[in-house]
């Protein structure tokens, strides 16, 4: 075939792609990217105080949202971040696609890839799905929870939120209750709180908290007590849909609740109490604890935007955030 | 017991080589003459006798392998390997005789199923095979097979191997029937309560990565409990693809108290640790997994004082599309036949942790007595079962490279040194580089 390029102008050729680069984890992050993730996201939160929220950044730019795992939270606010960047978003749910005629994750990847898309957002049951993707597309690939493995994004709006709440991460303690085993925010979130410099305990019953983890950095304490001497109490969901039939994790959610529930008996006044959702009322948070002021969980959900916005635009643009956000105002 | 091809043996000098044979205790540039596929006279300037000459300076020649774990896949899933195609890897990897596991679709429980899989290795099988058949029916666990009559029909042994024997009732049994049968019975040992769900070594790899671990007792405790029934009952066992220290703990202290227990280990737990899983490359998915570094040191020190007397590949061939899925979704298992010495030698001899002896020791003679087959050998009388070396080559595993039909291996892309130049197995030329 002959070589067409020297008849196309210039300008009308596609720009070269920027190396492509992914947030499949939080191990991919350094100090300085999480610093500078949480610098554009609050330039993202003054923009949204004004009255049309939508920004042009990523006019042109697609954005694919596939989600075999069931998602609120996470998949509203991917699709809403790429939605106000003036991205085109194509949100695809498991149910209802090709995956439940048998579709293999591989050839939903190839089938996406063929509209090229600039960014994959997945979520999905399987540990190392995002790695495929990413091998058989040429999109930035954004993790939005793979299994028990990781789910990053989750761990920059908790520290986003955080940084609001406290001015700062270093320092911190945070201890994270609950079903540590099957909790891929567990995962992520130690490495990023003990990353940004805060202690992290973890607290729950022996068999759901993984053998071994304590290599990660992090302190182990089967007693509840422990919370007590936290800054921030993060706790876990109970994660019921992942475990084993019969395995016997805890005898009981009865019993789990009155051991390991955290109450309003159980904190110090003052604790921040955040949950990444959705929550067992009863279970492992108690109604009056999560409906208190201390409470950050709605604020997690407000973060989880500016963030998700953040991750796009990194991940998509070169430019410093300060110039483009400068450039909107002008145009507003 | 083993079953291939007929066809022409041999008539060949191999001129030049470095001849090691640990068992014959021969080590020397000799020349090697073979008459119609039987060694016939080593020494210096043998006379050619009009014989094709191969000129081997530089090149290593020793008893060829013997493989005691391998998956041919057939019958069930020929799409994966089948005889041809899978001795033919084994003739590349330097093999001139492997053992096939029963865990193919219908499981080999009947003399049916055996008689057929032994005519089709007389037609297709480029190095001989024995075919392993399965202690109880479909491998369920449940009932026994008819184990008298298999061994009749030609079975190299039994095993369930792919499950344990859950039941320790039903594993005393085996092994008290086993005394008429009179083949070695190998196990897979795995306590299911304590691997379920597990996808990789339980540890502080799989803790930060999140996997569902398989920790190292679900191995040791079926290892110490098949150990104590086979002591009981007086008995020989064999234990297969050994991952563990305790494990290798426990098959130490049954061997020093008489029980006649021997064991195996394959490449990739000699060479790798479960921190290579943070890749999450599928090809490293295998059961046993890969364990910790206390577990692979365990291993080597057990190989090297022959505690571990076997090198086993567990060539488990895949599909692509089968392994070309998320980690999680992955089938348990790798390719290892045309890797093993290459892999082996690269890793442990060429850096001083093996020596060369004791690693063709292992990969031949070891296995070879385990399941009672005359151990290759090189020496007048002896069936030239050879294979040649070249241990300066060095080569890049690539898929194109495999005579399998599955590309399945851990070492795609990587470097190897040492390299199989040509294997004869039962007086066959089987291959030739």
């Amino acid at each position: 075939m002959a070589d067409v390029r020297p008849f196309i102008r210039e300008e009308l050729l596609p720009p070269e792609r920027p190396p492509r680069r992914h947030l499949i984890s939080v191990a991919d992050l350094t100090r300085d990217d999480v610093a500078r993730l949480l610098h554009v996201a609050r330039s993202f939160a003054r923009t949204l105080e004004r009255e049309v929220k939508k920004l042009p950044t990523l006019k042109g730019r697609t954005v694919v949202n596939l989600f075999f795992e069931s998602s609120t939270r996470t998949s509203s606010s991917f699709e809403l971040a790429a939605k106000r960047l003036s991205a085109d978003v194509m949100s695809i749910k498991a149910a209802g696609s090709a995956v439940d005629k048998g579709e293999s994750l591989k050839d939903t990847a190839l089938t996406l890839a063929a509209y090229d898309p600039d960014v994959i957002v997945i979520r999905h049951a399987e540990i190392g799905a995002p790695q495929l993707v990413a091998r058989y597309t040429g999109a930035h690939v954004v993790n939005a929870g793979d299994g028990k493995h990781q789910h990053p994004t989750q761990a920059l709006l908790d520290l986003y939120t955080i940084d609001e709440e406290f001015g700062g991460v270093e320092g911190l303690h945070v201890a994270i209750v609950g079903d540590v085993l099957h909790s891929r925010v567990a995962r992520s979130n130690i490495q990023a709180f003990l990353l940004m410099g805060a202690k992290v305990t973890l607290v729950g019953p022996p068999p759901l908290i993984p053998r071994g983890i304590e290599a990660m950095g992090c302190e182990v304490s089967y007693d509840i007590g422990a919370i007590r001497d936290a800054d921030v109490v993060y706790v876990l969901r109970m994660q019921r849909e992942r475990m084993l039939e019969g395995e016997n994790y805890v005898p009981s959610l009865r019993e789990y609740a009155e051991r390991w529930g955290v109450t309003r008996e159980r904190l110090r006044p003052g604790q921040k109490v955040m949950h990444p959702g959705p929550m067992n009322r009863g279970v492992e948070i108690d109604a009056s604890v999560a409906d208190a002021p201390d409470a950050l969980i709605e604020r997690q959900v407000r973060s989880g935007l500016v963030t998700r916005m953040a991750v796009l635009y990194d991940l998509l643009t070169h430019e410093p955030v300060e110039t483009e956000v400068a450039a909107i105002q002008e145009v507003a | 017991m083993l079953y291939g091809k007929n066809g022409p043996k041999e008539d060949l000098v191999v001129r030049g080589a470095r001849v090691l044979d640990p068992v014959q205790r021969i080590d020397a540039r000799i020349d090697v003459r073979i008459d119609a596929g039987v060694i016939t006279q080593i020494g210096e300037r043998v006379e050619r006798n009009g014989h094709r000459v191969i000129e081997a300076d530089g090149l290593v020649l020793a008893p060829a392998f013997v493989d005691p774990h391998v998956h041919l896949r057939t019958p069930g899933r020929e799409d994966e390997e089948d005889i041809a195609s899978g001795t033919r890897a084994a003739a590349a990897g330097g093999y001139c005789a492997i053992l096939a596991m029963p865990n193919t679709d219908p499981v080999v429980d009947s003399a049916a199923v055996l008689g057929s899989l032994v005519e089709r290795a007389q037609a297709d099988a480029e190095v001989p095979v024995g075919f392993l058949a399965a202690i109880t029916m479909g491998q369920g666990g449940g009932q026994l097979t008819e184990m008298v009559e298999l061994a009749e029909a030609g079975a190299a042994g039994f095993s369930d191997d792919g499950k344990p024997v859950v039941a320790p009732g039903l594993m005393r049994r085996a092994l008290q029937y086993n005394e008429v049968a009179g083949r070695r019975i190998a196990l897979h040992c795995e306590e299911p309560t304590l691997s379920r769900g597990g996808h990789m070594h339980e540890g502080t790899v799989s803790a930060e990565l999140g996997f569902g671990g398989y920790p190292s007792i679900a191995e040791s405790l079926m290892v110490s409990r098949d150990l104590a029934i086979a002591a009981y009952e007086g008995q020989p066992l064999h234990l297969l693809h050994l991952s563990a220290r305790e494990s290798v703990d426990a098959l130490r202290l049954a061997q020093a108290e008489g029980v006649r227990a021997t064991g195996e280990v394959t490449p990739h737990h000699l060479c790798l640790t479960d921190e290579a899983l943070r890749s999450l490359d599928p090809n490293l998915k295998m059961n046993p997994p890969l364990r910790a570094e206390t577990d692979r040191r365990a291993l080597v020190d057990a190989l090297r004082d022959g505690a571990i007397a076997a090198v086993a590949t567990d060539h488990a061939p895949h599909a692509r599309h089968e392994k070309d899925v998320p980690f999680e979704a992955a089938p348990f298992g790798v390719t290892g036949l045309e890797t093993a010495f290459s892999a082996l030698y690269t890793r442990l001899v060429e850096p001083g942790i093996l020596p060369l002896a004791t690693l063709l020791e292992r990969m031949s003679a070891g296995p070879a007595r385990i399941y009672g087959i005359e151990p290759p050998r090189i020496a007048a009388g002896a069936p030239a079962n050879l294979v040649l070396l070249d241990l300066e080559a060095t080569w890049q595993v690539a898929e194109a490279s495999f005579r399998s039909k599955s590309v399945n291996s851990w070492l795609l892309g990587q470097t190897l040194r040492g390299q199989v130049r040509a294997t004869m197995a039962d007086g066959r030329l089987a291959y030739a580089a």
